[in-house]
């Protein structure tokens, strides 16, 4: 498949979970596909990086569910800092571990996983639909503990990217953390699965040891060969993040006029391959890859 | 050996507050933190675990900001396996506070109504599990009546107040072992569980660390001075664990 054709199996209203981790492995040759559809309307959920920031910058998103949104070394996202403070989305905002409990129960289609995360705090007033919930065993007092029922991610469609993948969708991680890939692609739908690489199955192992094989087919429901597809977020051990692009990217943030520049010929970039030329030819001064 | 710097003090200051945690796993975010943390482990506090701040549990003791340091591993530590251990009660981190206010109620979410706010901050993150879980401190490197505050804006990590009502597990996971500022240190050991002044900083008066707090600050008659670091820590915070003087960033020198 391409970007394009996985995007013309999503539509406008969907819920669509991102895997990664803040500024680490997103499918941003995906996300960048959506950004140039029509696609609007879109629910978002992720451990949130420059993909929340880019659909939020471009009007996509209806509402953003996050544990966080960050580009690791800017710690905020300044476009999503944007949205929030101009109201532009709807959001739900969880403590870190109750969004993992989130993708969780989808994963096992139960209702909801509970957890003591979110009592006490504000969690529960910004998010008024949150419920909780009595436990039916008794605690050593006698008593049922009361507990935060984090509602499953119900995902219309999920979207990882890989370092290798075969031609079937069995994805495999290379670097030092999966995330919750593995989860969006059980909690959705159906799962878009873009890698650096596509190998043949029997060259599954020559990079990675079996543990590494995470994703099996049975989750994936589309492959996309996206070579440097996680660009500007890191990928290692195939790439680094590009801190001078992303901080091309942040300062956009603060001035309409170069975020329409870069959008333009960046982020709205005819195809993954014209996005890549587009990134080689900027000037060698500033560069960091 | 140079005069001690408040940097110093204060990254001692933070070390003190895992003094007799013994095998859990030690989680400071942020540079001053960690300089904490990793001093604590490598002098009082041996049995902690910590992280190299990416995905593994390291042995040694690191440099802080040095994404290359040669790293003796004990366990892999991916982000999600943090979780497993939040909600297992083996873990003490240190958070920063945008707010703090007198019960230990945390802010790192947003300044303003956070349904639209002036300013937002970095979210709720994982403060609200955190607090309910396992042991916390706060450093806060600015204090002042904006930071130390008579009601914050947004609750991230519940105060004393906020559990009061909650269930004997919460309670008996939530604890507020200290916060550290620029100024002095603070601890809730009253039976009120509200915010006291334990020690200055070296030439900080108390006077000054009371105009600096925007609430009523619990100050007993004896209030002693920080500790300094010795010259055995200085050596550490100087030559092993910070070598490159990352701290000072944080003090605006």
């Amino acid at each position: 498949m391409t970007e394009d054709d996985v995007v013309a199996q999503l539509e406008s209203g969907m819920t669509i979970g991102i895997g990664g981790w803040g500024s680490r492995r997103k499918p941003m040759s995906l996300v960048r596909a959506i950004a140039r559809s029509n696609l609007e309307d879109l629910t978002i959920v992720t451990y949130g990086g420059p993909d929340v920031g880019v659909l939020c910058a471009l009007g996509k998103v209806r509402r953003a569910v996050y544990g966080f949104v960050s580009l690791d070394s800017i710690p905020l996202e300044p476009h999503f800092r944007n949205a929030r403070q101009q109201a532009t989305i709807e959001f739900t905002e969880l403590d870190e571990g109750a969004f993992y409990l989130g993708l969780l129960a989808a994963a096992h289609r139960v209702p909801f996983y509970p957890t003591r995360a979110g009592l006490g705090s504000d969690m529960l007033t910004m998010n008024p639909e949150l419920r909780t919930v009595a436990s039916p065993y008794p605690d050593e007092g006698g008593d049922h503990e009361e507990l935060v029922a984090i509602p499953a991610f119900r995902l219309d469609a999920a979207l990882v990217h890989m370092n290798r993948a075969d031609a079937a969708g069995n994805g495999q991680f290379l670097g030092p953390d999966l995330y919750f890939d593995d989860l969006f692609a059980k909690a959705a739908s159906r799962t878009y699965l873009s890698c650096e690489k596509v190998v043949p199955t029997e060259n599954l192992l020559d990079e990675g040891t079996v543990h590494t094989l995470k994703i099996p087919r049975i989750f994936v429901d589309g492959v996309v060969e996206a070579p440097r597809g996680a660009h500007f977020t890191e990928c290692p051990p195939d790439y680094g993040r590009d801190e001078a692009f992303q901080r091309e990217y942040a300062a956009t943030a603060r001035d309409p006029e170069a975020w329409e520049a870069f959008r333009e010929y960046y982020v709205e970039a005819p195809s993954h391959d014209e996005y890549l030329a587009r990134v080689d030819a900027r000037s060698d001064e500033g560069r960091e890859s | 050996m140079s005069p001690v710097a408040i940097d110093e003090v204060c990254a001692v200051a933070i070390a003190e507050a895992f003094r007799g945690d013994g095998e859990i796993l030690c989680n400071p975010i942020g540079t001053t933190p960690i300089i904490g943390g990793r001093l604590a482990r490598a002098t009082f506090e041996p049995d902690m675990v910590m992280t190299d701040t990416i995905s593994v549990l390291a042995a040694n003791t690191l440099p802080v900001g040095d994404p290359d340091a040669e790293r003796l591993v004990e366990a892999w530590m991916p982000y999600r396996d943090i979780f497993d251990v939040v909600w297992s009660g083996r873990r003490h981190i240190v958070m920063g506070a945008s707010q703090i206010d007198a019960r230990g109620n945390q802010n790192l979410a947003a300044i303003g109504d956070w349904r639209k706010p002036k300013a937002q901050l970095l979210g709720l993150r994982g403060a609200p599990g955190n607090l309910v879980n396992h042991a916390t401190t706060y450093w806060v490197p600015n204090h002042s009546t904006r930071t130390f505050v008579p009601e914050v804006d947004v609750v991230s990590g519940p105060g004393y107040d906020r559990v009061a009502g909650l269930s004997a597990a919460v309670r008996d996971s939530h604890e507020i072992r200290r916060v550290v500022s620029n100024l002095g240190v603070f601890d809730f050991a009253n039976d009120e569980k509200r915010m006291q002044l334990v020690s200055v900083h070296p030439d900080v008066t108390v006077d000054h660390v009371v105009e600096a707090t925007g609430f009523e600050l619990v100050v007993g008659d004896e209030v002693g001075q920080t500790r300094l670091p010795t010259d055995e820590e200085l050596r550490l915070i100087r030559e092993v664990i910070d070598p490159h003087g990352l701290r000072k960033a944080e003090f605006g020198s």
